[in-house]
């Protein structure tokens, strides 16, 4: 006989978890439309790699294997590793990098829950530091032909008529060298992959995650604070720096619109496990990954500043935590007495 | 009378049922053979029997009168014979017994001699002693003694509250009440009012009871009164929770460890109201209440219920349905499971609810927390539950009382919407009782403490205060031998003198042997045996002692 409450909400981990999935969808639908079918590869492998680890795991911590494989959350951890990795990286890439997450981010700081770094960036910042070469090596626009996607992950890797550099690579790898006659435009001029916006296609994918981030929020699985507090910072501050200096920094909408910003915003920086709880910590929290991924792309040695951030923003959540405990019902005015 | 609504934080919206049991009007339930009446009312209020096995009582009598700040008088329920005065289980978590009155009916329901009582004469006090000999209690589930609550307190009450939200699914006893007499429990609302001194009177209902809140309208306009307002609050789980409608009908945040009385305002169930009428117009005691049967029942419906009923014999009014495999004494947010159907309903008792494995499936296995956040924002006491849950999984409680465990009503909204199923209300009740203990126990353990460290102070007082005598007697002593030493260098004493001195050397010298002699008479001549007996208990008698040490009273 269990207490009360008798009846509870049909709800569960494996739901919330799906819906994830669901909303990732739309961009992965586009990712295909424009850059070819490797992604689906890539996602395949992931999920396979992470449903093995994660049931070795389990059964290594003595955990009822089916119980926790069906909560949907290793896969949420593979896809997006797959949609943060390169479509047409080494299929190993691939597979390491999720047992590095399952394995060492997940299961190892005692698994679902428990984690206090975003397991998908621990992969990314681990295999961009190892591999930054092969993590570097995106296809270009209008490659869609499978044959050569496929021959690049499992077999005879002939890249170069495929790959080209991200916007963000090109701008970092230009305005970083000693090339003083380099600017924003020029850079972004010189190639006509890299669109109006954040690189051509790219610019659609993201797009098609802030659709899925709308219906994430619609269905109350993440709030507004840390996608607004994210995307609000980043733009505030690479607005600032492009009035600042157009030539030396690049403008609010490339930054949102490019890499894994809005990726970020609504599927990685809303990792509830890693992440902070309560609303003013949320938005210190998402302001803080912006910021430091603003710095880490303008002055870092790394294209896309995300992982890191995310990772160093995940040591500060507790405390940011304990910081920003809202206050409880009829405790609100100073000292909690009548008025 | 337009109120501003505000708005508390939190709840949730889970499917009402309320459709299944209001469709008849308040059926009569048949009396029992046999009615089981609790003494005990709280962990603080047993009242005192006056009655005796075999005695004749008539229904209104007086069995057991309030001993107590807390406590109500008890009166039987209707008219028979006391059959016996005995521990009987009540319908309390803990499953424990509580001294009962049993009575069997005589069938006849003779009342006893009623007055009405005349409220505009009569001082508040009065008012209040004559409610509390009334047996009127709060009919919300929390059974707080009414007249408690009508007393004044720091600063007067102004606004009267009247809950009539009802928020937990299925109960709707007071639903049909304020159907089928809403001109009662205004009128009820009136005298409280009159007691109190209260300016105004809001009845909170929760909109999804439109049938109610125009009985309770129409009876207001009947009544022409202006500082009666009948607000329909927005249907959302805890609505009905004392601290949420004052917040939702007047704005006011009433913390832990608060009353309403601190701010002016004080909450009655619209049930005690129409108590509180029948009592005061019609001098007549609490002994029945609108109890409703809901859930897997064929029938469900609302039905007045003689308090000490036992539930068992409640059923069969309803007919419960074949696959029912339990029953919840409440709502189902935050009810209490029965663990016998022999239990009595009493004075709290507003639903009894069937439940089977479908309607309420056992909770699918706890996973671990995922920090979502869906708890903090169901929580209407605005807490951090995943947090409490951390911590009063840890058994780092002072940390869970940082995080304000106490302030946590126990409404179950955070276990209802908690994706891994985690139980939270559970381990709140866990960590609260595991404090509670802790601090009797640390209480009796500082209490024992300050005892044995007076003994010390006391026992190291008389040493100090002894030897301080004995030095006093030794230098005395001193002083004696030295006079003796100068006398013995005197001339040697007269033949007369040592005489005398003989002669009482051979007293004492006799009075010695006497002394000797005069053992207590049981120990002179014992067998080996009984002395082998008496030397055991001896030593035993000084383990104890020995054991009894630091627990003795410094009188000891």
């Amino acid at each position: 006989m269990n207490n009360s409450p008798y009846f509870l909400k049909p709800a569960s981990v494996r739901f919330v978890m799906l819906r994830v999935l669901l909303a990732l969808t739309p961009a992965i639908a586009i990712y295909v439309w424009f850059f070819g079918a490797a992604i689906l590869v890539q996602i395949s492998l992931a999920s396979v790699t992470a449903l093995l680890a994660e049931a070795g795991m389990l059964k290594l911590r003595g955990k009822p294997v089916m119980m926790f494989l069906g909560d949907g959350s290793a896969l949420v951890t593979a896809w997006l590793i797959a949609l943060t990795f390169p479509p047409i990286a080494p299929w190993w890439l691939t597979v390491v990098g999720v047992l590095m997450a399952i394995v060492i981010a997940k299961h190892l700081y005692g698994g679902l829950g428990q984690n206090p770094f975003n397991p998908a960036m621990v992969a990314f910042a681990m295999m961009i530091v190892a591999y930054p070469s092969l993590m570097s090596q995106w296809p270009a626009v209008g490659f869609t032909d499978f044959l050569p996607q496929w021959n690049a992950i499992f077999g005879a890797r002939q890249l170069d008529a495929i790959t080209m550099a991200t916007p963000l690579d090109a701008l970092r790898t230009a305005l970083h060298t000693a090339d003083a006659r380099a600017t924003v435009a020029g850079v972004l001029g010189s190639s006509a992959s890299f669109g109006n916006i954040g690189g051509k296609g790219w610019e659609w994918v993201a797009a098609g995650y802030f659709l899925g981030g709308i219906y994430l929020l619609q269905q109350r699985i993440i709030t507004w604070h840390m996608p607004a507090a994210f995307l609000a910072t980043l733009l505030v501050i690479s607005g600032g720096f492009a009035l600042y200096d157009p030539t030396r920094f690049v403008g609010p909408s490339f930054h949102l619109f490019t890499g894994g910003a809005m990726l970020g915003a609504f599927f990685i920086v809303t990792d509830p496990v890693s992440g902070c709880t309560t609303p003013r910590g949320k938005l210190i929290f998402a302001a803080g990954i912006g910021l430091l991924t603003w710095v880490i792309r303008s002055f870092g040695a790394y294209p896309d500043g995300i992982a890191f951030a995310v990772l160093l923003m995940n040591i500060a959540a507790p405390l940011i935590d304990i910081n920003t405990q809202p206050p409880v019902f009829g405790h609100k005015r100073r000292g909690g007495d009548p008025q | 009378m337009i109120a501003q609504l505000f708005r508390f934080k939190g709840g949730i919206k889970p499917n009402s049922h309320k459709d299944e049991s209001t469709t008849q009007p308040i059926k009569l339930a048949p009396l029992p053979p046999r009615l089981v009446v609790p003494l005990r009312q709280s962990a603080r209020a047993m009242a005192r029997c006056i009655v005796e096995p075999g005695q004749d009582v008539l229904k209104g009598q007086v069995i057991a009168v309030a001993e107590g700040p807390l406590c109500t008088a008890v009166h039987a329920p209707t008219s028979g014979t006391v059959r016996a005065i005995e521990p009987q289980p009540i319908p309390h978590p803990s499953g424990l017994p509580a001294p009962s009155v049993v009575i069997e009916p005589d069938g006849e329901e003779r009342w006893v001699e009623r007055f009405p009582f005349d409220i505009a004469t009569a001082t508040p006090q009065q008012a209040r002693d004559y409610l509390r000999d009334c047996g009127i209690v709060g009919l919300g589930g929390a059974g707080f003694p009414s007249h408690v609550k009508l007393g004044p307190g720091e600063k007067g009450i102004q606004t009267l509250i009247l809950n009539g939200a009802e928020c937990e699914p299925w109960i709707t006893c007071d639903d049909r009440l304020m159907r089928e007499r809403a001109a009662q429990i205004l009128a009820g609302a009136a005298m409280m009012r009159h007691i109190t001194g209260a300016r105004r009177i809001l009845v909170g209902i929760e909109d999804n009871k439109p049938q109610a809140i125009e009985a309770m309208r129409q009876a207001a306009r009947e009544l022409g009164e202006k500082e009666i307002g009948v607000v329909a609050v927005p249907t959302r789980y805890p609505a009905g929770g004392e601290k949420q409608l004052i917040r939702v009908l007047t704005g006011i945040e009433i913390p832990y460890g608060k009353l309403g009385t601190h701010f002016g305002v004080q909450c009655f169930n619209v049930g005690s109201a129409h108590a509180v009428y029948r009592a005061i117009a019609h001098g007549e005691p609490l002994v029945s209440r609108i109890v409703t049967l809901s859930g897997n029942f064929e029938r469900p419906g609302n039905f007045e219920v003689a308090i000490g009923t036992p539930i068992r014999d409640l059923l069969p009014l309803a007919v419960p349905r074949a696959d029912t495999n339990r029953y919840i004494m409440g709502g189902p947010m935050m009810g209490v499971g029965l663990q016998s159907l022999d239990v009595p309903v009493i004075k709290a008792t507003n639903c009894v609810l069937a439940g089977s494995p479908t309607l309420f499936p056992a909770p699918p296995p706890e996973m671990p927390c995922i920090r979502c956040g869906e708890c903090a924002k169901a929580c209407p006491a605005e807490l951090q539950p995943f947090e409490l849950y951390w911590y009063s999984r840890a058994k780092i409680f002072g940390k869970a009382q940082e995080y304000s465990l106490f302030d946590c009503i126990e409404c179950g909204c955070c276990s209802y919407v908690c994706p891994s199923r985690i139980p939270l209300v559970d381990y709140f009740r866990f960590a609260k009782a595991e404090i509670w203990a802790r601090e009797k126990e640390k209480a009796a353990a500082d209490t024992a403490r300050e005892r044995y460290e007076f003994r010390l102070a006391r026992e190291e007082r008389e040493k100090q205060e002894k030897a301080a005598k004995l030095a006093a007697k030794t230098a005395a002593g001193r002083e004696k031998a030295a006079a003796a030493l100068a006398e013995a260098q005197k001339p040697a004493r007269t033949p007369e003198e040592e005489a005398k001195h003989a002669l009482i050397a051979a007293a004492l010298e006799r009075a010695k042997a006497q002394k000797e002699q005069a053992h207590p008479e049981n120990v002179s001549d014992l067998t080996p045996e009984q002395q082998a007996e008496i030397t055991a208990i001896e030593a035993r008698r000084a383990e104890i002692r020995e054991q009894a040490k630091p627990h003795l009273r410094q009188d000891d």
